[in-house]
């Protein structure tokens, strides 16, 4: 799982823009197989934590009402080329995962 | 060499070492999410959702806060969404979807450094608004849009 996140992380006139990729079901425990009719057990993201040199800058917290492999963006200041951003996940079966990756 | 197998293999013996873990208490459920506001994702009621979130669902419509979604979504399954605030102190944005069976979707918290601004992708089962609530400074601001959707996106 170790390759979930996609980050791209950008800097322009001071300000970062992040844009993350997830790959992950976010199944919503609603949705019914369509061969066994049973209900697909809920599989969804529910943190995600991104933290520029060590400080948070984003803290958000994911019902199942965001989508399939979720998109995320935000802007932030204060960082540098070169400085890491570290983006990670924690799911509702306790799995998780983490990527650094380098402002340009 | 077969990669599906690999794969597949990985996959299990870890998922096997997580369930060893819970069901030797090592790797408590409740430990792993604390943090994470269950009775507010699963009630049905905005208000009840905003309580729970936000500690009040007492808030002021606000021009200042814009909510980017398409005015007609053909795939409820993704619906691409960008709330810009421009309220001073912006705090955390929440966005919440009265048309699902949870209507909160997502809450995103900022430091000071983090702009008033957060895009993402949501499921909408229905046509209904896209509701955004901004914290800042203590108060709770809102906007919202309406967004039709021609194909739901819960039942998959």
């Amino acid at each position: 799982m170790s390759d979930s996140i996609k980050v791209r992380a950008k800097m322009t006139g001071g300000v970062t823009e992040v844009k993350a990729l997830i790959n992950h079901a976010m199944e919503t425990g609603q949705r019914k197989d369509a061969k066994t009719g049973q209900i697909v057990p809920a599989h969804f993201i529910q943190e995600i934590t991104c933290t520029h040199n060590g400080e948070n800058v984003l803290t958000s917290q994911w019902g199942v009402a965001i989508s399939k492999n979720p998109y995320l963006s935000f802007k932030f200041s204060g960082a540098k080329a070169g400085d890491t951003l570290k983006v990670s996940w924690v799911d509702n079966k306790g799995e998780t995962d983490s990527v650094d990756s380098t402002i340009s | 060499m077969n990669t599906t197998r690999r794969k597949f293999l990985k996959t299990s013996a870890v998922t096997g070492a997580v369930v060893a873990g819970i069901g030797a208490g090592i790797l408590a459920p409740r430990n792993v999410m604390a943090a994470w506001p269950a009775a507010a994702f699963d009630t049905t009621d905005v208000n009840a959702a905003l309580a729970a979130t936000l500690g009040s669902s007492d808030m002021t419509d606000s021009a200042d806060i814009e909510v980017k979604a398409p005015d007609i979504a053909e795939n409820g399954a993704v619906v691409p969404i960008t709330i810009t605030s421009k309220i001073p102190g912006t705090e955390s944005i929440t966005i919440l979807l009265p048309g699902n069976n949870n209507p909160l979707a997502a809450s995103f918290t900022f430091s000071s450094r983090t702009e008033g601004l957060v895009s993402t992708r949501v499921k909408m089962g229905k046509t209904s608004n896209v509701i955004a609530v901004v914290k800042a400074k203590g108060k709770l601001y809102t906007a919202k849009k309406e967004v039709k959707v021609t194909i739901g996106g819960c039942g998959g």
